[in-house]
């Protein structure tokens, strides 16, 4: 049986093929102001790489904060549930898994079973979002992409203050005027937002394994610093960007 | 040369200074100064004989010090008046523990209860101070002492600088968005996020589905407005109620403050920015007739 999973996103639509339990296809698009467009361009993407035609799939689950938006979708399934599943069948160890996308963070405690046990949502501030490291990014003119790496050269722990986005973003003009390096603002930046998802993970407990997924799991520079705040290894799935897609599909096989 | 054209800077409100015509410092007296050191804005007073003599109000540079005195000397021009006179000071707001010829430095709380009390009279009882970074909540009495208060400054939505981010957005210069936000047939529902990095995210998709500017500045006034009464709502608002800082001259904010909290802010021909600054000329004041004891 063929299913498919949409994590339509804030930023990014990933799709996921699935055949029999094992991945064939993934694609990702830029959502853009179009989400709806982006998720056919994704689904088709996928399934051209899986090698088959959309009749052949018995089921599409989508999920994400635009998971209405598809118009091919079959059924939705939440954040937390598709996070949950998804996690659960590329690790099953993991018992806590967190979830940090362009506007929310997420933070889940799973059973041995892959089920929901606790769960704490942040959808409110871009402190705790992707939406923080890229402002910041702006801010200090570094390319989005060697945020993190660059994060890593500092030799200094300079202290932010600021927790909200915009206040944040005149601290480090601020600091930059102070001649500080900016990698050592960019390190600072980094253990701002891991101290905001630390507290957020807390509230349902951190249980190990622990897994960190969503598209800033890609900033090294975050994931070291919340290293440093959980005191732990971190599990990061090589799809880290498509454990939500995948969990969908799974649902969407689970169901029949 | 064009490429070099600064950007238009809306969010640059207008400074201004003022002198009461109707006291003559040299008459005697003891000579009092405020000076309020905020994140966005500076103010400084100079009050004799606890009576409203001058008083400024302008941008705070990157430096406090700085910034402190170049309030004070703009107070001070014209006036003939020097700061070697003033005999005592009192530095408040953000940036208190940097006024460099102050005698105390007192919370912008304590000032601004005091300051509001002396604006808008004895019988104001709740005073909403919204300035260019925080917000506060303050319950007071009959004196301006503070009874209670809460504050938010962890958080840009429901500040002055939320505000200028639309402004900036919408490129509408900050003296004018509140009477531009009221310039709607019908009110539209507010901004849903409460994040500005969100709000603002959330505009520029109303923008595009063409939405006029005075509609997206009508549903964030009063997504503003309704989170600053979620604050005040927590301590509760006694009347009378009045409001200080940047922000009560934001009428779209005020308006649609008021509806929501069915409580009409008391009115005054005084500068509500300078409430905080008023408030600590008044305690230098004190500090000075104390000393003198």
């Amino acid at each position: 049986m063929i299913t498919a999973g949409i994590d339509c996103g804030a930023k990014n639509v990933k799709v996921v093929i699935l055949e029999d339990g094992k991945v064939t296809g993934k694609a990702m698009a830029p959502a853009g102001i179009d989400a709806a467009s982006a998720a056919e361009k994704a689904f088709d993407d996928a399934l051209k790489m899986a090698g088959c035609g959309r009749e052949a799939v018995t089921k599409v689950v989508s999920t994400g904060t635009g998971k209405s938006e598809p118009k091919f979708k079959n059924d939705i399934v939440t954040e937390v549930g598709a996070d949950a599943r998804g996690i659960h069948y590329l690790y099953p160890n993991v018992r806590t898994v967190i979830d940090v996308g362009a506007e929310e963070g997420r933070a889940i405690r799973v059973d041995e079973k892959g089920k929901v046990v606790d769960f704490a949502i942040n959808e409110k501030c871009a402190a705790g979002a992707g939406a923080f490291t890229e402002a910041m990014a702006r801010a200090l003119e570094i390319p989005l992409e060697d945020f993190g790496p660059f994060s890593l050269t500092s030799n200094q722990e300079v202290p932010m203050n600021a927790q909200c986005a915009v206040f944040a973003e005149s601290e480090v003009v601020s600091l930059v005027h102070r001649k500080i390096p900016k990698q050592d603002i960019a390190r600072a930046i980094h253990n701002a937002i891991a101290d905001r998802i630390t507290s957020m993970v807390r509230m349902v407990g951190v249980t190990p394994d622990v897994a960190l997924v969503g598209g800033v799991a890609k900033n090294v520079g975050f994931v070291a610093s919340l290293k440093e705040d959980l005191q732990m290894e971190i599990t990061i799935p090589e799809d880290r960007e498509f454990v939500g897609a995948i969990g969908a599909a799974f649902v969407a096989a689970d169901a029949k | 040369m064009a490429e070099e054209q600064k950007k238009t800077e809306y969010w640059r409100w207008t400074e201004s200074r003022w002198t009461n015509p109707d006291i003559d410092w040299k008459q005697g007296g003891i000579v009092s100064a405020g000076v309020d050191v905020g994140s966005v804005s500076t103010q400084a007073v100079i009050m004799v004989d606890g009576q409203l003599y001058c008083s400024s109000s302008m941008r705070t540079g990157s430096d406090s010090p700085e910034s402190a005195n170049s309030a004070m000397k703009w107070a001070l021009e014209g006036t003939g008046l020097t700061t070697d006179k003033i005999q005592a000071t009192v530095g408040t707001g953000y940036g208190r523990v940097n006024v460099p010829f102050a005698t105390k430095a007192i919370t912008e709380i304590a000032c601004h209860a005091r300051g509001g009390n002396f604006i808008y009279g004895p019988q104001v009882r709740t005073i909403l101070d919204m300035g260019g970074q925080d917000c506060k909540a303050i319950r007071c009495d009959e004196k301006g002492k503070v009874t209670a208060f809460l504050m938010n400054d962890k958080c840009a939505a429901g500040t002055g600088r939320g505000m200028e981010v639309f402004a900036d957005l919408l490129g509408v210069h900050i003296n004018d968005v509140g009477k531009m936000s009221l310039q709607v047939d019908t009110e539209p529902p507010p901004v849903s996020s409460t994040c500005v990095v969100f709000a603002k995210s959330e505009a520029s998709g109303l923008l595009r589905q063409g939405w006029p500017k005075e509609k997206v500045l009508a549903a964030y006034c009063s997504a503003m407005a309704h989170r600053v009464v979620t604050l005040l709502e927590r301590i509760g608002v006694e009347k009378e109620f009045a409001i200080t800082g940047g922000i009560a001259k934001n009428i779209g904010i005020v308006n649609r403050l008021s509806k929501e909290l069915n409580v009409t802010p008391l009115k005054s021909d005084l500068d509500p920015q300078i409430a905080g600054a008023i408030g600590g000329a008044l305690f230098a004041k004190v500090l000075f007739e104390k000393k003198g004891k």
